[in-house]
């Protein structure tokens, strides 16, 4: 703040704040709140995390000889195509609950956000059906009947980190809703968890086809 | 000022969100019949990955709002991120190496 009044002092011009250039020492160079930003920058770190287990997990697989591809078209991708689906429906709602909650319409917010979780709580009721179908097939974290011991490593360490993400995302999303449904939150909070929302998605994005459509069992 | 009519326009447009949205499904669909067709393992790759930019592109633009966002928010948080992504795969040569040493 000291800084905004120092430069609307100092520049005699009285132009608005607006057109301050974002590099004269403007308080907000991003124009956005701290909370965003602070969000964007766990993002990309984030981000960094997720990209370092799937490069992780293409190098052991093209280290390996014997990698298995135990993934039937039907049921296995055509199930992870469902959590696909309800990952990237559960985006749209999110974008909506943005929406509605930067129009101060709360109640609408609230519902977008409760369709956002029921989203995130099937894609995380489907995987974890497909984990137990594959723990019933032996695969374990260090061993499988198929092939590389390093399948089920990297497999579970992958998709386990995701879904903690999606379990974290939706006690967020929780939280968030009843605070901005009881009016203590503002609209840019939502937005932020919103941020985090779609990063997961994006995260499965790559995940998805990487892991699955690239491991579908032939014949 | 014109930005700001734009960003009021599109960045809370329900259609432009639906629209990304059925992009997003489709450009899945065609990864998922990519996958039932079976490809070469290099073509599938090089297809699936194009894909799959193209998609988080559109999220990060439209769902996450950096399209709307400052220049300087994006030159911010992009490049440093895509070029340390980048560097992980300095590693890369090693593990088709490591195929050709195992003792079997």
């Amino acid at each position: 703040m000291a800084t905004q009044d120092f430069a609307s002092h100092a520049g005699h011009s009285g132009a608005p704040a607006a057109a301050e250039s974002a590099w004269s020492g403007g308080g907000s160079p991003f124009a956005i709140g701290s909370k965003k930003l602070g969000m964007w920058l766990f993002i990309v770190s984030d981000a960094i995390t997720f990209s370092a287990l799937l490069m992780a997990y293409s190098y052991v697989r093209v280290a390996s000889a014997d990698w298995p591809t135990p993934f039937h078209f039907y049921p296995s991708v055509i199930k992870a195509t469902v959590m696909t689906f309800f990952l990237l429906s559960s985006s749209v709602t999110m974008v909506m609950a943005v929406r509605a909650a930067k129009l101060g319409e709360r109640a609408s917010a609230v519902k977008w956000i409760l369709g956002t979780m029921a989203g995130g709580l099937a894609f995380i009721v489907l995987h974890a059906i497909e984990w137990a179908d594959l723990i019933h097939e032996g695969v374990r974290l260090f061993q499988n009947p198929w092939g590389s011991p390093l399948f089920g490593a990297s497999f579970f360490t992958l998709t386990g980190l995701h879904m903690t993400h999606v379990a974290v995302g939706v006690t967020y999303l929780g939280v968030i809703a009843v605070l901005f449904g009881s009016g203590r939150l503002d609209a840019e909070v939502v937005e932020v968890s919103g941020l985090y929302w779609h990063f997961v998605d994006l995260v499965w994005m790559f995940i998805f086809p990487l892991v699955y459509l690239l491991s579908v069992k032939m014949g | 000022m014109s930005e700001a009519t734009v960003h009021a326009h599109q960045a809370g447009s329900r259609k432009l969100f639906l629209y990304v949205w059925f992009w997003l499904l489709a450009l899945t669909g065609v990864e998922v019949y990519l996958s039932y067709v079976q490809l070469g393992v290099k073509l599938m790759l090089t297809l699936l990955m194009g894909l799959s930019i193209v998609k988080a592109t559109l999220i990060i633009s439209y769902f996450m709002h950096l399209r709307f966002e400052r220049r300087s928010l994006v030159l911010t948080l992009m490049p440093a991120m895509v070029f340390v992504i980048v560097l992980l795969f300095l590693f890369f040569p090693d593990s088709l190496r490591l195929l050709h040493m195992r003792p079997q």
